[in-house]
């Protein structure tokens, strides 16, 4: 592999308190991270996890308290405009004149960079075509956002810094979004996503960190860190009544402790969850059957990157501070 | 976030060439006048106010008998184009930029603009280029409209008046650019901006004229830069007075002050 194209390596970064006296607010604790070209590495987290912080510093926004950052082989802490000619950043909350049209912005933008990307091909890769001459504020949010990615792209940059890119986005332009991603990635340009959706991370991420109170708790590729869970396969079983369930559940919880491709057993709600190696299931419905007791259903469970985030952290993932534990 | 602790992009002092600026420039124009009450306020509301007095109030068309020659046959609207004129300066001082500067603040444009080789210092100057260009349009049109429209004589000493119109501008945005430093929202800005612009009215003789001013008033006016403006105009449109110093020094010092304060406090992101 080549050298990294970004290189993070121990980053702190602390804020004063809210209020007079009030101790420093750590945002970024011990984050180290490499991200290799052409890959879209992800840095999820929940709100306040210190994700933006972090891609705040690497891109030279913010200077950091400690550790080093090098990104195309430049110190953006040192020299911040010596990297932003080559990264594209686009930024939660940053947005544009009302009045301004996609256009012009484009041109606009284009005209500070001394290697520009054709408009016209940006607007067609983003569908923003058709809304050329629409001013800013009269587009609809997945619009803005694809101007947003547009903007960023505008430079030729060989670097991307796309933060929270689909919040507040409905599913079907999440998932265009997504797609576009993907395509901005196959043209050549490094991708670093800040996102707080697992989903997100686990269908887009080439590679990621999971950032957990300014610390990186797990990182791999999405896969490798599902697959890395203790008892990552899941069957769910639902038994007609109670007396068989419960046959079901001390027969299941015996076969836990002799058989090593059976974690454990648990009841869940009116099922019996069981967990282990891929191999899980048939070792479930073998006892089973062995014991004449049938199942009204049998179903296996998907681990997602959410269940990593439980086991690295011991919590449930909530993504927003006051939203509904999603898990 | 505390955005106080945001790198401070370079650029504020070095003057570096920046690729871009005329495009950026001719682009804020256009989309600038694309907001009609910003325009109307900074282009069109001065000149109008003049006009709408000149022609309706009997008093302004009748001349001043009382002023010393060759002025006791002008229009008593004469007297009033000093304050027009600096009425100009602090509308688009006031009102028409601490808005712009802190919704540029409020919407990320400013942020925006740091994550690219244009630092954000430059979008800031070019809306001081803008709103120079709209007091240049604007400050015209109301000498133009009361030299033919009305029958005002030329101003006595055009160069002092137009030295105190630079020093009034530089003065006036100083304090517009202080007023929008800390500003989170537009709104936020034009309240505070408000607060300032309509006392500042008052010492420079909107509501009650120059002419029949108090003295107290007169001297609190010296002190303030629209007041010392509206003096300092009046003063060299005049020629009676020789030349007004101690205004001329009232707006070199309120500008040396207010300009190097408000780049120091103004927020970046």
């Amino acid at each position: 592999m080549t050298s990294p194209v970004v290189e993070v390596s121990h980053l702190r970064k602390s804020y004063p308190g809210a209020g007079r006296g009030a101790p420093p607010r750590t945002a970024v604790a011990d984050v180290s991270l490499e991200v290799a070209r052409g890959e879209i590495f992800g840095i999820l987290g929940p709100n306040g996890a210190g994700k933006t912080t972090t891609v705040e510093c690497v891109a030279g926004l913010r200077r950091a308290d400690g550790g080093t950052v090098r990104l195309l082989g430049r110190d953006p802490q040192a020299d911040p405009m010596s990297v932003r000619e080559h990264v594209g950043i686009q930024l939660q909350e940053a947005a544009l004149h009302d009045k301004i049209t996609v256009g012009e912005a484009l041109d606009v933008f284009g005209s500070f960079y001394a290697e520009q990307a054709d408009p016209a091909e940006l607007l067609d890769l983003l569908d923003l075509t058709a809304h050329r001459d629409q001013q800013f504020g009269k587009l609809s949010g997945g619009q803005k956002q694809r101007l947003s990615i547009a903007l960023a792209l505008v430079g030729k940059p060989q670097v991307a810094i796309l933060d929270e890119l689909t919040t507040g986005l409905d599913p079907a332009a999440r998932r265009a979004t997504w797609d576009l991603v993907e395509r901005v990635r196959d043209s050549g340009v490094t991708v670093l996503l800040v996102t707080h959706f697992m989903e997100e991370a686990e269908r887009l991420c080439d590679r990621l960190v999971v950032i957990d109170g300014g610390r990186v708790v797990a990182q791999g590729t999405p896969a490798s860190l599902i697959e890395g869970l203790e008892g990552h396969r899941g069957v769910r079983l639902r038994f007609a009544d109670g007396a068989a369930r419960g046959r079901a559940l001390a027969l299941l919880t015996a076969l836990a402790e002799q058989d090593d491709d059976v974690a454990a057993a648990t009841t869940a709600g009116d099922e019996i969850e069981v967990t282990g190696t891929r191999t899980v299931l048939f070792a479930v419905v073998q006892a089973l059957a062995a014991a004449a007791v049938v199942p009204d259903d049998v179903r296996t469970v998907e681990r997602t990157l959410e269940d990593v985030f439980v086991q690295v952290t011991g919590r449930e993932y909530r993504a927003e501070e006051n939203e509904e534990v999603t898990v | 976030m505390s955005a106080v602790e945001t790198v401070r992009a370079p650029g504020a002092v070095r003057a570096r060439r920046v690729r871009g600026f005329g495009t950026l420039l001719a682009t804020e124009l256009k989309v600038w006048l694309r907001d009609p009450t910003a325009v109307f306020f900074a282009l069109v509301f001065p000149t109008a106010l003049l006009l709408g007095l000149g022609l309706a109030v009997p008093a302004f068309s009748d001349p001043m008998v009382e002023a010393p020659p060759p002025w006791n046959t002008a229009p008593g609207i004469t007297s009033y184009l000093p304050t027009i004129i600096a009425l100009a300066v602090g509308t688009i001082a006031l009102t028409t930029m601490p808005v712009q500067f802190a919704t540029f603040r409020e919407k990320g444009v400013l942020k925006r603009l740091s994550t690219t080789p244009m630092p954000p210092q430059n979008l800031i100057g070019a809306h001081m280029v803008i709103n120079v260009l709209a007091l240049i349009v604007s400050a015209g049109a109301s000498v133009v409209g009361a030299l033919t429209v009305l029958g005002v004589p030329m101003a006595a000493d055009p160069f002092t008046v137009l030295l105190v119109l630079v020093l009034s501008t530089t003065a006036m945005f100083s304090l517009g650019l202080l007023v929008a430093a800390r500003a989170e929202k537009g709104t936020t800005a034009s309240g505070l901006g408000m607060l300032i612009y309509f006392p500042s009215l008052m010492f420079s003789g909107v509501w009650v004229p120059l002419s029949v001013m108090p003295d107290w008033m007169q001297t609190i006016g010296l002190y303030l830069p629209l007041g010392a403006a509206a003096q300092g105009l009046t003063v060299g449109w005049f020629g009676t007075d020789g030349f007004p110093l101690a205004q001329v020094l009232v707006l070199a010092a309120w500008t040396l002050v207010l300009f190097p304060l408000g780049v120091r406090l103004f927020r970046w992101s």
